[in-house]
């Protein structure tokens, strides 16, 4: 099912980019997100998949069993879904931060730290 | 000798806490640091030929290791950090009576201190480089030391950037010519010479270098920060400007010799590049007034003078470099503290108020004509015999034309002896002179004991010779030099030349008295045209390279930042990894209807979520991809992903669904995005590219070795059943330890940018008034 | 939110999250759990109390200020790395103690058990911290 799934992340990639190059940061925020979803996805596919073993040892052995899933990329996704989560909430605050202050969600029209005809 | 490196900087972090805890006594505790480290080479002498190595190991996995060498030519380096040091120490004290900062001056001076000795003591080359690096750095901060001052200040960040121009092309130059010798080590890269010089790395690696080692010794066109860097207070002029650090060009020089010296390149390149610089510091020696920049380009001069000795690679001009480094060493050391002297004390350093000097000064007198006998290249000096070693040189190396400039060089060189080391003292006493006094023994300390050596050396020539001069010029030739001084050979016509040369200086010192200010006034019109301020074309043409790019890249609009960041990674992604055949994976199984419909699904509220309108559809749509993406974890044996993206799937929505809440109305199309078919190209590139590429990743074996360990060892090592869990807390702990501080630090910075609207409900004027509301927002960006 | 649904469905529900989140603490080395979803669960509890009760209700739940527990977190996570370095291992080296429950059974106490509870308080207080600034109105 790998290579279904690669596709299914190209997409996921394809959608989160559209999303971010727009001027409207709210849908810059929607696609970082999925970008997020996107990226996890790809690390635990290139880590290659596995059905109905997930990586617990079965009380009493000492060796994971052969067919059991690769753990490794699912210990990296695991925190990268977390960070990923603290980033998308910060940037939110930071969203409605800028919307409080700058009265737009259009980050071309966000122009305080770097003003029109200025190096 | 890591030690010997290291005390300098050891004492540079104690310097401040001492000079608040004792005051100027601390002075004396200094001065003990260098007297200590070269007594340390003094009784080490005896090593320098062939020379020993230690080596500690730094950053083995780079070939960087803290290796030292100590022979002839860095021994003879040595003595005169450390001895000059002493002395300068001191005479800093004296020189810096009272100034509020000296324990900041003594901290940076103990770093150049340091950095110097590790230039000079370094086999490694990596490390040289550092430390190299570091006297730059240390330079700047001592040129700049008076920072009130504007002219300090530019001064000092001229020196800084040639000199860290300079270096980066060293730092290129060192890479290619350890590249092309195969070895890190300057030991082994000297015994390569053959071979080196055949490589098709040669000729760059020689160009760079000599850059490097061109700007760091004020050589012509790179010569004009050295006058500048007169801004720097006396001590550190003498110090830094004259007796060490201008010197470390020359001293990588005669380092290399052995392995880059011989080729045409290199006698051309450091003979005509020299003979440049000797003449041209002499002829802008006469034309100064001001008694340190006369000093200083002299030193021009005589680094133009040592580069030229060393072009030829042979013996008589090697060994004459070095007689003439540790004469020039002495007496210009001496000279500048002199210089200061009379600054401090008469008020001026101004040539043509400075006359009669004697009565007041007479202290300063005697050591300042010692150095100028020195300079001047008289008998019983250790200049003439200087002098006469380096007409030996010219003489066996039968180049008529650099002859000839060495000689023109000598008689003005000669005039300036007169002109800066007897002038001031004869004649009518001027206003200046009137209020002189003598300068406290700190400061005669210096000029007096390296006058003095100079004169010792001058009666008994052959004690260096033994001593310092035949074993640095055999390092630096690498067979062992021997030196028979003879005072006086004959009345040949070597010697009728240097009798002409001293009249034709003493000509030209009365000449100058008599025209000098016609003169200057021809020559300050070409002077205002010379590298210095092509110097500052330079800068204001970078700033305006600067400010023009910065307009065009930095366009302050962030869907440009983004697209271009997504187009580059797409194009490095193009060019560095569809290079060759490229497999791609293909479906080994038909896989289940429940991961096609999950699948199909995720596939289906991505576009749905792109093409939203609504604030509602889109987070709805949202969430449904993350919750396919936990159902793909669930499906394939991931539970503790799937819990996990579940968790943080509600969470999401319940903070967007918080957060648009309370957004005003508006809606979340496309529209006004910019050209839609670009983002639509730069988006549908991007996802292609991740596609194949993950296809191509998953067409090679996968290695289970990392897989299989973790498998293997979670229960025994890590007495957990659940892998993943194991590797976060235990295994991979390091990196968990990281990703939660960043949680933490997400979370603490939305905080901070909440209670600062908390605090401000006014929404908060900046400091530029009503121009434009200052945001909260100044975290993350 | 004024839904009186919700105040009494959190009532109930806020506890066994909580309960919850505990267990899949502690079984988190050997089962599905640990620290990550543990945290995440215990805010989603929090948050759950704040939307039905107010971000006041949220951060009593908590005790500590919940920048507070996350700091706790950090320096239980790191304070786990110290007992190897007294017993001379390498850092981070975990080190287990068995406590014998007689019979043969024991419960094996470790520095990683500590390490995750460090990661529990983390994510627990960090998403707390940001749900609550999502929260906060100013005006």
């Amino acid at each position: 099912m790998e290579p279904a799934l690669a596709i299914l992340v190209g997409i996921l990639v394809a959608v989160a980019v559209w999303l971010m190059l727009s001027r409207n940061f709210v849908r810059l925020l929607l696609g970082f997100a999925m970008l997020g979803n996107g990226v996890n996805l790809s690390i635990f596919v290139a880590g290659r998949l596995s059905r109905e073993a997930p990586p617990l040892v079965v009380e009493g052995e000492v060796v994971l069993g052969a067919a059991a899933a690769n753990a490794l990329p699912q210990a990296l996704v695991l925190t990268a879904i977390v960070i990923g989560f603290g980033l998308l909430s910060f940037a939110l605050v930071l969203a409605w931060k800028a919307h409080e202050r700058l009265g737009t969600v259009r980050t071309d029209e966000m122009r305080v730290a770097e003003p029109e005809r200025t190096p | 000798m890591l030690t010997v490196v290291l005390t300098p900087f050891a004492a540079a972090l104690a310097a401040p806490f001492l000079v608040a805890r004792l005051g100027e006594r601390a002075v004396f505790l200094f001065a003990l640091v260098p007297a200590g480290l070269f007594l340390w080479a003094l009784a080490n002498l005896g090593e320098a030929f062939p020379g020993r190595i230690e080596a500690t190991p730094w950053v083995p996995g780079l070939s960087a290791s803290l290796s030292f060498a100590l022979d002839g030519l860095s021994a003879l380096f040595t003595l005169l950090i450390t001895g000059i040091g002493t002395l300068v120490v001191l005479y800093a004290g004296g020189y810096l009576h009272g100034h509020p900062q000296l324990g900041r001056f003594f901290a940076i001076l103990f770093a150049f201190m340091g950095a110097m000795l590790g230039v000079v003591l370094s086999d490694n080359i990596l490390a040289l480089f550092v430390f190299w690096e570091l006297t730059s750095l240390t330079s700047y901060l001592l040129v700049g030391f008076e920072s009130g001052k504007a002219a300090a200040r530019r001064a000092a960040l001229q020196a800084l950037l040639i000199t860290g121009t300079g270096g980066l092309c060293l730092l290129a130059g060192l890479i290619l010519l350890a590249e092309a010798g195969g070895s890190w080590e300057l030991s082994d890269i000297a015994l390569a010479q053959s071979w080196l010089q055949d490589s098709p790395l040669y000729t760059p690696a020689l160009i760079l270098i000599l850059l490097g080692c061109f700007t760091k010794s004020a050589q012509f066109p790179f010569h004009s920060w050295l006058p500048g860097a007169m801004a720097a207070p006396t001590p550190v002029s003498a110090y830094l400007h004259s007796a060490t650090m201008v010197k470390a060009g020359v001293y990588l020089l005669a380092r290399l010799e052995p392995a880059l010296g011989g080729s045409e390149l290199w006698l051309y390149s450091l003979g005509i590049i020299g003979a440049i610089t000797m003449l041209l510091g002499a002829v802008f020696a006469l034309l100064e007034t001001d008694l340190k920049l006369v000093l200083a380009w002299t030193t021009v001069s005589a680094l133009g003078t040592l580069v030229f000795l060393l072009a030829p690679s042979q013996e008589p001009s090697v060994t004459a470099a070095m007689a003439f480094l540790l004469v020039h060493a002495l007496y210009k050391g001496a000279l500048f503290m002199v210089a200061g002297n009379i600054d401090h004390e008469a008020g001026t350093r101004d040539l043509t108020k400075l006359s009669g000097l004697m009565r007041a000064m007479p202290v300063t007198f005697a050591a300042a004509a010692l150095a100028s006998v020195s300079m001047a290249g008289l008998p019983a000096g250790l200049g003439w015999v200087a002098k006469e070693m380096i007409g030996t040189a010219k003489v066996a190396d039968n180049i008529g034309l650099t002859l000839t400039a060495a000689t023109v060089a000598n008689a003005m060189l000669f005039a300036v002896a007169a002109i800066a080391g007897i002038s001031p003292y004869f004649g009518a006493k001027s206003d200046a002179a009137a209020k002189a006094h003598e300068a406290p023994w700190t400061m005669l300390a210096g000029p007096v004991v390296l006058g003095g050596l100079g004169l010792i050396f001058g009666m008994v020539p052959q004690l260096a010779a033994d001593r310092l001069i035949a074993p640095a010029a055999s390092a630096v030739l690498g067979t062992k030099a021997t030196l028979e001084i003879t005072l006086f050979k004959a009345f040949d016509w070597k010697f009728m030349l240097t009798l002409a040369t001293f009249a034709a200086g003493a000509m030209l010192f009365i000449a100058w008295r008599r025209y000098g200010a016609a003169w200057r006034e021809r020559a300050d019109p070409i002077l205002a045209r010379g590298p210095d301020r092509g110097y500052d074309h330079v800068l204001a043409g970078l700033a305006a390279l600067a400010g023009w790019q910065t307009r065009i890249i930095q366009s302050g609009r962030l869907h440009r930042y983004v697209a271009a960041s997504f187009v580059v990674i797409a194009v490095m992604v193009i060019a560095s990894a569809f290079r060759g055949r490229f497999a791609l994976a293909g479906l080994t199984d038909t896989g289940r209807v429940i991961e096609w419909a999950v699948i199909a699904l995720t596939a289906a509220a991505a576009i749905v979520t792109a093409a939203a309108t609504t604030r509602l559809l889109a987070v709805t749509a949202l969430g449904m991809v993350g919750l396919g993406v936990a159902m793909l974890f669930m499906l394939f044996s991931a539970p503790d992903l799937a819990i996990t993206q579940f968790m943080v799937e509600t969470l999401v929505v319940v903070i967007l669904a918080l957060i648009l809440i309370r957004l005003p109305g508006f809606r979340l199309s496309a529209d006004g995005d910019g050209p839609r078919w670009l983002n639509l190209g730069i988006a549908g590139v991007m996802g292609t590219l991740v596609s194949l590429l993950l296809l191509g990743v998953l067409a090679e074996p996968f290695d289970m070795r990392l897989a299989e360990w973790f498998a293997a060892q979670s229960v025994p090592e890590g007495l957990g059943r659940n892998v993943v869990n194991v590797i976060l807390v235990d295994f991979r702990a390091l990196d968990t330890l990281g990703e939660i501080t960043v949680v933490a630090a997400a979370a603490m910075g939305a905080l901070a940018v909440m209670m600062r609207a908390a605090r401000k409900p006014d929404g908060g004027r900046g400091p530029d008034g009503g121009r434009a509301p200052d945001g909260g927002e100044g975290k993350g960006r | 939110m004024n839904s009186l649904i919700l105040r009494a469905a959190t009532r109930a529900l806020a506890p066994l999250l909580l309960m919850l989140a505990l267990f899949l603490l502690w079984r988190g080395h050997n089962e599905p759990g640990g620290g990550f979803i543990a945290g995440l669960v215990a805010a989603s509890a929090a948050a759950l109390q704040g939307i039905a009760f107010g971000p006041v209700a949220a951060r009593r739940m908590l005790v500590l200020p919940p920048i507070a527990v996350a700091g706790l977190g950090l320096a239980l996570a790191l304070l786990s790395i110290v007992p190897s370095a007294f017993a001379g291992l390498p850092a981070m080296e975990a080190l287990w103690a068995k406590i014998d429950l007689g019979g043969g059974a024991y419960v094996p106490l470790g520095t990683p058990l500590l390490f995750d509870i460090g990661v529990f308080l983390v994510v627990l207080g960090s998403v707390v911290a940001l749900v609550a600034a999502l929260e906060h109105q100013p005006h």
